[in-house]
């Protein structure tokens, strides 16, 4: 039986900022174009975590009006620190010693997930049909192999499969060109990158996870404006990560930590790291008495240009993270990601009216300021790889000396999933009790960001080999999902591997970190997942 | 026969509402925003008669702001066939949405009106029962089963000691209960097509009804921490506890 179809001339997998600014240019370019937006998430910014401190490059050159517009882009950053921890003491780093990428001045904090939602109402004020609560399970392909589109999930099915008196079956939706803006590690990109071979001759991708809370605290410990990273404890100086404390509108405060996906002790847990963080001296005092409202998690994208996959295919492009055009250095991705949208959505125009190849929008990208930043920056994560101190020596001289014009390129060697040594090399790693004010458990976290899926539906965490977690990755690596995953999906409980897949929140750290590659991330029904206000 | 189905815009049931600190009430701002969950069971039953040929046409109404059209988009896009939004800005107690509830009654004279039980934000489980009374029609409330006769509407209640079925003549007032059926999913093509379904606006300032509000809320707090558990070693002294310290037995 044939699914019902719809045809578009183009299809956008994702409402991220990547995907909304493709959608909004093309309609700026070409009214008459009929484009459509899938989301995943039950509404638009539902499934959007991001620090954020905004970069306004990409929006001028989208909706140049934006300030008129209402557009939530309001917190000057004012200023800036930079803190190096150690156990009890921390330092301060000048920042006129910062290279002048980690410089902020002229940037805002923003919510991106509430930029998203009044992205998506500009889009939709220029005709773009945006539908959240529908994920594309399924690439489509012509009989030339060329992507045709893509299609949603079937609703309503149970656990093992069978149709319940809710079944809706998933339909089709066909484009000349499809976008795909997932978002990292997006699962449909993922299978793309792999059929057309586009990340062949790149290095391994890099990933990051990224907690963030929001916390409301008094007027005496809020600084609107202010803008503050640490490097440093508790993490030791071989694991790559830092912390985000951001001061928005509305005595709040986004307060994040990212840590490296390659790290190697698989004893470690990055949501015990980011709690612990936040009993530092120097740390504690802005959090004291106030009240966490917020807490979130979802990986990110370290690579840079190294592992920058190709960018196109016949019919489709990959855009924003879901090839991975974050600018680790910065520590910002949104208006890259943006940047990303904008020249895709030229290229898409050019394509459909004057047939030119959609290998114009690589060529495109490479000339735009976004390539040239990101290029300057490749050499600063890789070269953490040779511990924190090396690192920032190195940086220093590439970033303020040289100005990332330095006549090489390093590499990234391991993917991500390749770094955890045995555990019987390791040293495990005792985390403090939380104490239910400043520091949580990750049970009254989850809680916090209201995920949900509906109880019967088939599992969408898939196991390649059911039996792996127990037979080998437990005994070898005490089985790191326990760990790695901030919300306490898998569990081991009587020598069995228990997945509570309605806790998820699509951050998608198991995917990309689990040693054997035995955990594949699908979506799951329509409108499941997290639901995040304003992160 | 005609059904009107009332729908209310409320915040999502997996969010957790987070009380303003002035105590004049929770966070909407950016919050997810849904169909209450019984005014879903309320439009899919509606929307069943009406596959089973016994109804012909079904109307959703709410009353709110603007964004309240998209819970009026989503009854369409499950089948029903007309939208009447009634735009309110401001909170307005079960007593006003009655009186605006039977104003659109007598002009759209629907054979039955379907209503959730209750709506999860203010709890209030009022408005069937005041629409009822203002109508001088039956009430049939917490419906968790319904079969449409000629003349009449039978429905099994849950209540405590057990079912109860009632049979109420028609026109007659139904609420709805979370167990009458499974809300089915919207579908792409329905959404789409939602869209051109007709919705008429109303201001509910022209409706010509007092909605004054007739209770001031003095405060809005968050429940007290439960404390954490305690582990007891024996039967003994679990029994010896409930005893003395909880004194329940």
């Amino acid at each position: 039986m044939t699914r019902e179809a719809m045809e578009y001339d183009v299809v956008i997998v994702g409402a991220g900022p990547a995907g909304l600014t493709t959608a909004i240019k093309l309609k700026q370019l070409d009214p008459n174009l009929s484009v459509c937006i899938l989301e995943k998430g039950s509404e638009v910014g539902a499934h959007i975590l991001s620090g954020n401190v905004f970069e306004t490059k990409a929006l001028d050159e989208l909706i140049p009006n934006w300030r008129n517009e209402g557009a939530p882009v309001k917190t000057k950053v004012s200023k800036e620190k930079f803190l190096f921890l150690g156990k009890n003491s921390s330092l301060s780093w000048p920042t006129w010693l910062l290279p002048s990428v980690q410089k902020n001045h002229k940037n805002y904090i923003i919510s991106l997930a509430n930029l998203c939602r009044w992205l998506a109402e500009q889009a939709e004020k220029l005709g773009v049909e945006i539908f959240p609560g529908f994920p594309a399970s399924e690439v489509l392909y012509k009989h030339d192999g060329s992507v045709k589109g893509v299609a949603t999930l079937d609703m309503g099915l149970d656990k093992e499969g069978n149709k319940k008196d809710t079944y809706q079956e998933g339909m089709e939706l066909h484009a000349k060109v499809t976008v795909f803006s997932e978002g990292c590690r997006g699962h449909l990109g993922k299978q793309l990158i792999k059929k057309f071979n586009l990340a062949e001759g790149k290095n391994p991708q890099q990933y990051g996870i990224g907690l963030k809370e929001i916390w409301e605290v008094s007027e005496q410990q809020h600084e609107e404006g202010l803008v503050m990273h640490t490097a440093g404890w508790p993490l030791d100086k071989k694991t790559y990560g830092g912390s985000f404390i951001y001061h928005a509108e509305n005595r709040q405060i986004y307060l994040g930590y990212v840590i490296g996906l390659d790290y190697q002790n698989p004893y470690l847990s990055p949501f015990d790291e980011f709690q612990r963080f936040k009993t530092h001296p120097s740390i504690r005092k802005m959090f004291d008495g106030g009240k966490r409202i917020s807490f979130g998690a979802r990986a990110l994208i370290e690579g840079g240009v190294q592992s920058l996959p190709k960018m196109y295919m016949p019919g489709a492009l990959l855009i924003g993270c879901d090839a991975g055009t974050l600018n680790m250095p910065k520590i910002k991705g949104s208006h890259t990601a943006m940047k990303s949208g904008l020249v895709a959505a030229e290229s898409i125009i050019e394509n459909i009216k004057n047939k030119a190849d959609l290998s114009i929008y690589e060529k495109k990208f490479k000339e735009s300021w976004a390539y040239k930043e990101l290029y300057s920056a490749r050499n600063v994560k890789p070269s953490f790889s040779w511990g924190l101190i090396l690192g920032i020596i190195f940086t220093g001289i590439d970033q303020i000396l040289f100005r990332g014009r330095l006549p090489f390129t390093l590499k990234h060697k391991h993917a991500d999933h390749e770094a955890l040594k045995p555990a019987s090399q390791m040293p495990k790693i005792e985390y403090p009790k939380p104490d239910g004010k400043l520091t949580f458990d990750k049970t009254s976290s989850v809680y916090l960001t209201g995920t949900n899926h509906t109880e019967n539906q088939p599992v969408h965490l898939r196991l390649k080999d059911p039996d792996l977690p127990i037979k080998y990755t437990l005994k070898e690596y005490d089985e790191p999902a326990q760990r790695y995953c901030p919300v306490g999906v898998y569990e081991i409980q009587k020598e069995k591997f228990v997945i509570n897949s309605q806790n998820c929140i699509h951050c998608k750290t198991c995917d990309i970190k689990e040693p054997s590659q035995n955990i594949t991330w699908v979506a799951p029904e329509g409108g499941g997942g997290p639901k995040y206000g304003n992160m | 026969m005609k059904i009107l189905v009332a729908v209310k815009r409320v915040v999502d049931y997996n969010v957790q509402i987070r009380v303003k600190e002035d105590g004049s009430g929770v966070h909407t701002d950016n919050v997810k925003m849904s169909t209450n969950p019984p005014d879903d069971n309320a439009v899919e039953e509606s929307v069943k008669l009406k596959e089973a040929g016994k109804v012909k046409e079904v109307v959703a109404i709410s009353v709110g702001e603007d964004k309240a059209q998209e819970t009026i988009r989503k009854a369409l896009a499950v089948g029903a066939d007309k939208g009447i939004h009634v735009k309110a800005d401001n909170y307005i107690e079960p007593l006003g949405i009655a009186k605006i509830l039977k104003k659109i009654v007598d002009k759209e004279k629907p054979d039955m009106v379907f209503l959730g039980k209750q709506a999860i934000d203010d709890d209030c489980n009022q408005t069937g029962q005041m629409l009822a009374a203002m109508l001088n029609w039956p009430q049939a409330t917490f419906a968790s089963k319904v079969n449409l006769k000629d003349k009449s509407i039978e429905i099994i209640r849950e209540i405590d000691e057990g079912l109860e079925t009632v049979e109420v003549n028609l026109p007659a007032i139904v609420t709805c209960d979370l167990r009458l059926n499974q809300p089915r999913f919207a579908s792409l093509p329905n959404i789409m097509k939602a869209k051109k379904k007709p919705m008429e606006q109303i201001d509910a300032k022209n409706i010509g009804v007092d909605l004054t509000n007739r209770i001031q809320q003095l405060k809005v707090e968050e429940p007290p921490k439960r404390k954490a558990g305690i582990k007891v070693a024996s039967v003994a002294e679990l029994v010896s506890k409930l005893k003395n310290e909880a004194k329940v037995i």
